[in-house]
């Protein structure tokens, strides 16, 4: 049953490399196998870039991962330089949202172990971390951005233990998402920008959102799998 | 045929009844006990599922299921707003706007689920009667006066969203693969998690559940501490995130391991919360 079968991925005594196993890549051979498979494939350079590697679950898992770490770095940049004026409110959140992003990262870095992505460089010189409202839009289309990414991958994801961790993080995205657009722009924090006329989120492919993800990266990332190549 | 006899006439046969429906039992009770005679066939969706989900353990929900599900909720939220947008006083100017926009979200909710559900091939249900007092329907529960008094309105405006957001996340499962159906639910999804965060805003609490080791409930509100239970865990897919590094030291605290992952209920557990209090037959 789901309920018993969430309890238990979430049980503190599983050992922490069973989790690729236990999660659903089907029996233990055949999934080390494919996990092998993939763990050539998303090491290949691609043109200075990596890839998520072959179609499956551990692709989409490197793409979250992906984004976690740009995502990251950005709030680490954002705390470490403070644009002019941040109130010790605004720092405080911007440091819960760094805190949190960092734990995405370091959770599907543990997670992947040696299935993961290396650790991305990014290029943030677009950005001037010294003005607010830069700091906000970069913000702001970060976490939009990563909301869109979680629901449009969602329904590639196999396993029900990997889509409901997906699913926990996304909405912890999505509470970031609105807090930024709020600061933004008061009252603004489900506006038609994100949400349709049918009180939907948006959401976006994957080819649609590495691309908008690489100009903030110098590893470029693709997902050769997914259509596209960066 | 009164629903409480039926309870006893399974628990002849099954005396692990009260192990099985327990947070159930206490709230079919809270039915019987304000002298509303169920009959069966009156029994909305909610109720028939909650005691086939006891007995049934081995079936996941259909598609159809678990949208009416979902569009059940949908009717408990938008009939909560279009309550409180119609309540004069209620809502002061600098909230006001806020409101509108998770309304409408939710009237919206409401429609395409229902057009989702009929596109499936389905029926749509009907709204059952809710509560907002969760007074089981006297109008005399915890929340008496929320239309009234805009912080309690708040309150429990927030513990429907963040209950939503649990509710939606806990079918992601039962719709794997649904290219259609699931990103749906997921945008739905992302969307009550965006109220969650403004009705946070509004009331001044942090955007996100920030738990402690013992108690899932950031709000305040010691009455909806079941709608936070869970929150609390700091385990995912077998990694205890407190062991993980931060930006300045080898281990990561609880509030932020809490706050970082948001929790899913079941279907069985969302309805033990809403069923006797906020909904009722």
């Amino acid at each position: 049953m789901k309920t018993s079968e969430q309890e238990s991925i979430g049980g503190a005594n599983m050992a922490r490399r069973s989790f690729l196993r236990y999660a659903g890549l089907g029996v233990a051979s055949a999934g080390l196998l494919a996990t092998a498979a993939c763990h050539k494939d998303h090491k290949v350079i691609v043109g200075g870039g990596i890839d998520i590697g072959a179609k499956g679950d551990l692709a989409i898992l490197n793409y979250a991962y992906a984004l976690e770490q740009l995502e990251a770095a950005f709030y680490i940049q954002v705390i470490t330089t403070p644009y002019s004026g941040m109130t010790a409110d605004e720092k405080a959140l911007f440091t819960s949202i760094r805190d949190h992003e960092v734990l995405h990262r370091e959770f599907f870095k543990a997670a992947l172990g040696g299935n993961a992505i290396p650790a991305l460089t990014v290029d943030f010189s677009t950005i001037d971390f010294t003005k607010k409202a830069a700091v906000l839009g970069a913000a702001k289309a970060f976490e939009d951005t990563g909301v869109k990414a979680y629901d449009g991958a969602g329904y590639l994801i196999k396993d029900a233990g990997y889509l409901t961790i997906a699913g926990k993080i996304v909405s912890v995205e999505a509470r970031h998402a609105a807090l930024i657009s709020n600061m933004l722009v008061a009252g603004s924090f489900a506006a038609d920008d994100q949400v349709d006329s049918n009180g939907l989120n948006k959401s976006a492919t994957i080819a649609e959102v590495l691309p908008i993800a690489n100009t903030y990266l110098k590893t470029k990332v693709s997902a050769s799998n997914y259509s596209y190549t960066a | 045929m009164n629903l409480f006899n039926i309870i006893d006439e399974i628990e002849k046969f099954d005396p692990e009844l009260n192990d099985r429906l327990n947070p159930r039992r206490a709230a079919i009770k809270n039915i019987t006990s304000f002298g509303s005679k169920v009959a069966m066939a009156a029994v909305p969706f909610a109720m028939g599922t909650m005691l086939k989900r006891a007995y049934g353990a081995a079936a996941a929900p259909t598609v159809i299921e678990v949208l009416n599900y979902a569009l059940t909720l949908e009717y408990l939220e938008s009939s909560f707003y279009n309550t409180g947008a119609a309540s004069a006083g209620l809502i002061p100017a600098a909230g006001a706007s806020y409101i509108n926009t998770v309304k409408d979200d939710e009237n919206q909710h409401v429609a395409f689920l229902k057009s989702a559900i009929t596109a499936s091939g389905g029926t749509p249900v009907t709204s059952p009667k809710f509560d907002f007092t969760a007074g089981g329907g006297t109008g005399e529960g915890p929340f008496k006066g929320l239309f009234g008094n805009y912080n309690l309105f708040l309150k429990v405006a927030l513990a429907f969203e963040d209950t939503g957001v649990r509710a939606y996340k806990g079918q992601a499962p039962n719709l794997l693969g649904n290219k259609d159906i699931l990103t749906a639910a997921l945008s739905i999804h992302a969307v009550e998690a965006r109220h969650a965060s403004a009705i946070r805003q509004l009331l001044g609490v942090s955007p996100w559940i920030t738990s402690t080791a013992t108690l899932g409930n950031d709000t305040g509100v010691p009455q909806v501490n079941g709608n936070y239970d869970g929150e609390q865990n700091v385990t995912q897919g077998g990694v205890n995130l407190t062991t993980l590094p931060g930006v300045s030291g080898s281990s990561t605290s609880v509030a932020v391991a809490t706050a970082a992952f948001d929790e899913p209920l079941s279907m069985d557990q969302v309805l033990a919360l809403l069923v006797g209090t906020f909904i009722y037959t």
